[in-house]
């Protein structure tokens, strides 16, 4: 068995299933993050691990042992916190020294743990501090100190990067990462960010109404989405619904047809298709290539500096195009006619 | 002079001359030999001072309206922690049991105290049917015990309310921060949530300790002999015996217990939060 496995996991509240069935499998050491939207049940899957709401179907087991009869104090779990939950009438010190005096550490033990904590943290010299005196992205890392410091089995973050503004939250991504290789330890990430998740993880489950969708490595959930819903939650995509027809002839629901990128497509029948595309794998030529393509209109162009998003106007659908600016590429206009095609390999058939 | 001193004006004046002033009047009044002409003189205080039966009276005022704090403390977390931490729903429902009592007059509650405790009383019955107490009567009224029961009865509300508040503003999330850091419940109670419901504890108990002191109803109607109090004496004093001047001189003595006490408590909420 897997280091943290979760077997079956339902929990209901006053008859509203929020999880259902959850199933997942970590190693040891491995940045899992719980990504979905909100009220998807990433929470209450953070809540019934820690011990704070009991399942009411379903084992959670690390190490091999179950830990379903354990109450939270006893479950040895790290947390942090979105509201970070420093104690504010103890110090930085005593906060972190909270975990190892219920453990009976000695007081030697104590100060040099709380100063090894801190120093990981690089909050060294903050020890006499009171909780709001410092600001929110120091609060964060004495909240990961203080999860840490006991050597739990397991860190849980509930969404603990939210609270912080852009560029702090890209810099403690970076060392929440650092950290966590460092110490090894087996992570749990809740986040509704899907860019955070990408940025931090081994492994994204993705969630929703309470079910794992899709669990895999950042790259393949990305390349791969087994659905519509993942591959609009993590990143962006062009949808295109219809039917596979002979010659690789693609039908849509408006009646419009184009050539679908050689590939075998006898193993699809006649229901419909959600054909996924990336507006970064989408090629554009100004003249009409011989492969495979479709013929549309820019209507409208976005310039964000080094690239530029493209809506363009084909099959009486809106796709977006995502291009380089590079020196050697010209920008598109607003009205340029072109002809736009994509490789086999970058599209996913999806079944809803 | 800043305009914006006349806004605050009404108030002040009413402070001053319904007050500030009829408290100055007192202190006078507590200096003067008799009733409003007399010579000034400190023997009022003395009076007080040197007779061992108002000192004992002070303490055991003091001592009373202790207990009765410490009780409502001891009655009023638990209700207040079950309401703000334990509870969804319903919440509402007992913090209006709980203020419904306020718009009861004081005597009409002490009085119904008197026919609850009275020998042959509905408590006794209870009791009794519950197999509690025997064939001998209850004897709480007119004792210490029947004042107590009244007083707690009257002033546990604001301790409820005052610690709900505390409990209800403090972050869930730092019991579970708490427990999580393998803190047991006991442990978790004493070093997190009864530190950080000091402040709630010490308001409350301000509110409920302060005006104990100068009850004088619940004595009287069911204290019976033993039942009385400093406050009880200020009554003697103004309405039976008139003896104005010996009278101001204990109220000002029990304002002072009043200021003193009230000081040392908000001192002890002021640290190391
Ligand atoms: N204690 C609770 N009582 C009732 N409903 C709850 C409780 N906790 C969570 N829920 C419900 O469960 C659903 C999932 O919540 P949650 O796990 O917090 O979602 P997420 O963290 O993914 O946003 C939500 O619809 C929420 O309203
Ligand atoms: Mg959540």
């Amino acid at each position: 068995m897997a280091y943290l496995a979760i077997k079956n996991l339902s929990k209901s509240f006053q008859n509203n299933l929020v999880l259902d069935h959850i199933n997942f499998e970590i190693e040891k050491g491995t940045f899992l993050s719980l990504l979905g939207p909100s009220g998807c049940g990433k929470t209450t899957t953070l809540r019934l691990i820690a011990g704070f709401e009991h399942q009411d179907e379903g084992t959670i087991h690390i190490g091999g042992n179950t830990i379903d009869t354990l109450p939270p104090y006893k479950r040895n779990i790290g947390l942090v916190f979105q509201s970070y939950a420093l104690f504010p009438h103890m110090t930085v010190g005593q906060n972190i020294a909270y975990g190892l005096e219920q453990r009976n550490f000695t007081k030697g033990d104590i100060k040099k743990e709380v100063s090894k904590a801190l120093e990981m943290v690089q909050l060294t010299g903050f020890e006499n501090r009171k909780p709001r005196q410092l600001s929110g992205g120091q609060q964060q890392r004495v909240a990961l100190a203080r999860a840490l410091v006991i050597k739990p089995s397991l860190l849980l973050l509930d969404e603990s990067l939210s609270a912080l503004d852009k560029k702090l939250r890209v810099d403690m991504q970076i060392e929440l990462r650092q950290i966590q290789k460092e110490v090894g330890i087996t992570t749990l990430f809740v986040t509704h960010d899907q860019e955070e998740a990408m940025t931090l993880s081994d492994q994204i489950a993705v969630m929703k109404n309470g079910k794992i969708v899709q669990m895999d490595t950042p790259q393949n959930i990305y390349k791969n989405p087994v659905n519509s819903f993942v591959a609009s939650f993590i990143g962006q995509s062009n949808f295109l619904k219809g039917r596979i027809k002979e010659n690789s002839q693609f039908v849509l629901q408006n009646g419009s047809t184009f050539s679908l990128p050689q590939q075998d497509y006898s193993l699809y029948n006649q229901e419909e298709y959600i054909i996924s595309v990336r507006p970064e794998k989408i090629r554009v030529d100004q003249t009409r290539p011989s492969y495979p393509h479709i013929q549309g209109k820019v209507k409208f162009v976005t310039y964000i500096g080094n690239l530029s998003m493209y809506l363009i106007e084909a099959l009486g659908h809106d796709i977006r195009i995502q291009q380089q600016n590079d020196s050697y590429r010209d920008q598109l206009k607003v009205n340029d006619e072109i002809y736009f095609s994509w490789n086999a390999s970058d599209q996913s058939i999806l079944t809803e | 002079m800043n305009k914006k001193w006349w806004l605050v004006s009404p108030p002040v004046f009413l402070l001053i001359s319904f007050c500030v002033i009829p408290l100055f009047i007192m202190v006078y009044y507590s200096f003067l030999s008799d009733g409003t002409t007399g010579h000034l003189t400190l023997q009022n205080y003395l009076n007080f001072f040197q007779k061992g039966f108002y000192l004992k009276l002070t303490w055991k005022t003091i001592s009373t309206s202790l207990l009765v704090t410490i009780i409502c403390i001891l009655i009023g977390f638990p209700m207040a922690y079950i309401m703000a931490k334990v509870i969804n729903s319903g919440k509402n429902i007992i913090l209006i049991a709980i203020i419904i009592p306020f718009w009861t007059s004081q005597l009409v509650r002490a009085y119904s105290w008197q026919n609850l405790l009275r020998d042959g009383g509905i408590l006794e019955i209870i009791l009794r049917k519950l197999h509690i107490i025997g064939p001998e009567p209850l004897g709480i009224l007119f004792t210490q015990t029947a004042v107590i029961i009244a007083l707690i009865h009257i002033f546990f509300p604001y301790m409820v309310i005052t610690i709900y508040m505390s409990l209800e503003k403090m972050d869930t999330s730092l019991i579970e921060a708490s427990k999580s850091l393998n803190a047991g419940p006991f442990t978790t109670f004493w070093r997190i949530i009864l530190p950080l419901s000091k402040p709630g504890i010490i308001s409350g108990s301000i509110l409920v300790f302060v005006p104990s002191l100068g009850v004088f109803v619940e004595p009287r109607i069911l204290g019976g002999t033993e039942g009385s109090v400093i406050g009880t004496v200020i009554e003697d004093q103004f309405f039976e015996i008139y003896g104005w001047n010996f009278g101001a001189a204990v109220a000002f003595i029990l304002l002072m217990i009043v200021f003193i006490s009230t000081t040392v408590l908000s001192k002890f909420a002021k640290e190391e939060v």
